[in-house]
Parts: C-alpha cells; sequence; structure tokens
C-alpha cells in the first residue's frame, strides 16, 4: 500500500487570489463589503439606500453578483456610481478570480467604498473569501428568527448583521429578540442593524457605522 | 451546489500531487472536513464519483474525516468542543474565545491502490 501525502486546502487556489485582491483593496486604502443572504432578503434595495444616504458623502463602487441577468445593475444605472455585474451562469456564489475579473473595470483610485452584493445564498459564499475587509450579513424579518441558528457558518464569519423588513414585524412569525438572540450565540461580536428599505427605518444608522468604517483619505 | 466545485478543485490537487505518466491508480482520497465548513459530505461524494468516472482515478473512493469545532476560552483558558453553535466557554460563559477547528476542507493524502500482476 502506497499513500501519497498531500496536506493542501481544497480551495488555497481561491485564498491565494483572495489574498491577492486584499493586497489590491489595502494598496487603495478601500473599504470591501461582500454582502450575503438569502435571495429576496433585500441586498439590492439595501444597496440602493445606501447609495442615496451615503453616495454625496463617499465615494461608492458595486461588483453586482446574479445567476441569471443584469437587473440589479440596471436597478443601480440610475445612480450614476460605478457597477459592475458578474453573471456566475448557474454558480451559486462569487469566486476571488470572478473579482478580481471585474476590479479591472474600476478606477480603484476614485473609489472610498466597494460593495460586493454576492449571489444570495446562505451556504456556499462563506466558504469563498473575495478579499473584502468585512461580509455583513443581511437577512429579512419574513425568514424568520432561527435563521441564524440554520446557517451558523455565515453569521459567524460576518462582522455585521443587517435585519430587513422590520416594517413587516406586526405580520410575520419573527420575534425581533429571539433572532438577535440566536445571531449573537453564534457570533457575540456581531453589530446588527435593524431596518426597512421601505420606510427607511435604521439606514441613518446603518450608513453612518458604514461611514465611518472607510478610511478618510488624505 | 458548490460541492461540484469544491470537488473540482480536489481533483486537481490530487492529479498536480501524482507521478507523471502512466497515473496509478487511486484507492482512496483522504480529506478533513470541519463541521463548519458547510460541505453537504454526500453531495461531494456524489460530484467527485461523477467527475473522475472518465478519468484513470474512476472508482476512487473519498476517505471523510469530520473536524469537530473546537474553541480556546481566552478567559479561563479551557479547550472544549463548541455544541449546537453556542459559541460561550461551558466552564465561564465568556464569549472571548478562539476558535481552533471546524472550518478544515483539505486533501490530506491519496491512497494508492496496490498493483497485483497476474501471471496467466
Amino acid at each position: 500500500m502506497s499513500v501519497i501525502t498531500i496536506e493542501r486546502k481544497v480551495l488555497e487556489k481561491n485564498d491565494t487570489l483572495a489574498a491577492q485582491n486584499r493586497e489590491l483593496f489595502s494598496g487603495h486604502r478601500l473599504f470591501v463589503v461582500n454582502m450575503v443572504s438569502s435571495p429576496g432578503s433585500g441586498k439590492t434595495s439595501l444597496l440602493e439606500r445606501t447609495i442615496e444616504h451615503l453616495g454625496s458623502k463617499k465615494r461608492l463602487a458595486v461588483i453586482e453578483g446574479d445567476v441569471q441577468t443584469d437587473y440589479d445593475a440596471q436597478r443601480l444605472a440610475r445612480y450614476h456610481i460605478p457597477v459592475v455585474q458578474i453573471v456566475t451562469n448557474g454558480g451559486c456564489h462569487l469566486e476571488a478570480n470572478l473579482v478580481k475579473n471585474a476590479l479591472t473595470n474600476f478606477d480603484l483610485k476614485s473609489v472610498d467604498l466597494l460593495i460586493i452584493e454576492n449571489v444570495g445564498n446562505l451556504v456556499c459564499p462563506a466558504n469563498y473569501d473575495l478579499g473584502e475587509t468585512m461580509k455583513v450579513v443581511l437577512m429579512s424579518t419574513t425568514e424568520g428568527d432561527d435563521k441564524p441558528l440554520k446557517y451558523p457558518a455565515m453569521f459567524r464569519n460576518s462582522g455585521a448583521l443587517v435585519i430587513n423588513k422590520v416594517d413587516l414585524l406586526p405580520y410575520v412569525n419573527c420575534h425581533l429578540e429571539d433572532l438577535k438572540q440566536n445571531a449573537l450565540q453564534i457570533n457575540p461580536s456581531l453589530k446588527i442593524f435593524e431596518t426597512s428599505c421601505t420606510t427607511r427605518a435604521g439606514i441613518s444608522q446603518w450608513c453612518d457605522w458604514l461611514a465611518q468604517k472607510v478610511p478618510v483619505h488624505p | 451546489m458548490h460541492e461540484l466545485s469544491i470537488a473540482q478543485n480536489i481533483l486537481e490537487i490530487v492529479q498536480q500531487s501524482l507521478p507523471p505518466e502512466p497515473a496509478p491508480p487511486v484507492k482512496c482520497v483522504r480529506l478533513k472536513i470541519g463541521e463548519m465548513a458547510g460541505v453537504v459530505t454526500d453531495s461531494l461524494e456524489f460530484c467527485f464519483s461523477v467527475l473522475i468516472s472518465d478519468t484513470t482515478m474512476g472508482g476512487a473512493k473519498l476517505e471523510i474525516e469530520s473536524v469537530p469545532v473546537m474553541a480556546n476560552c481566552k478567559t479561563c483558558g479551557n479547550d472544549f468542543r463548541v455544541e449546537d453553535y453556542v459559541f460561550a466557554c461551558p466552564s465561564c460563559s465568556s464569549s472571548d474565545l478562539e476558535v481552533l477547528s471546524g472550518r478544515e476542507l483539505q486533501v490530506v493524502e491519496v491512497e494508492l491502490a496496490d498493483e497485483k500482476v497476474e501471471v496467466a
């Protein structure tokens, strides 16, 4: 019986490219958010509210990840900020090489804050480092308060949680305190925001926090 | 379904590690997968078997060692297994922890099949 020792990380290729992205980002003093959620939690709506709130204060750019269509990029076109669409053609997550290729379309010297909207999926994107400064996980009240317990890796690896659609709380079976407790049990240092992209509740708190994360350029 | 992409990465790593042509038959590939790596092992095994079916590795099995989520408490120094994703020390309740394991996704080794030459 002969055995060949390998001892290599399965995703080493992705991790190497992610490290290159991270170096590029830090060289340009960019704050990069990898935004993850289930489909339909409101990632693009949160982006719209964020651009409306922060667009005049910070230089924003967006990478849109979708399985099919460029509908989301079209939605953001009216804000006249740099947006690049990645269509994964069935792929359930973004990988570092896709982001690396997308970056060639930006003038990174003119960007302070890059938000990468990942494909709607709470499982697969947890494994793929893109080189981001921070993962932000978004979920909506309609998804139920047990979501963090079902997808612990994503909540453990994120720096912030945005609970969206709080305006629907009276109509859905979701207990906000239970939800927060479930999330904090997995990640006690998670920064939590409660928002509604419809009523704009909580948007300024989220944006103010995000803005103070962005390095001030000399 | 990122298991297909993970299976492709595993296949690539194994092929790079095998001696040059003719590649020896592979009996099994041993992996370490953390409980919090977010990988469905049944699905990974299926994807891997499909990928290798037309290669010289056809028939090779995956042997997966599951790695528990372990943490070290920075307050009292206790090492413990994280159960049900409760990230708090069972002895002092502190949540100031360093996670030691549980996110592994590693190709450990391959075992080659013994080639027995039957003489007719």
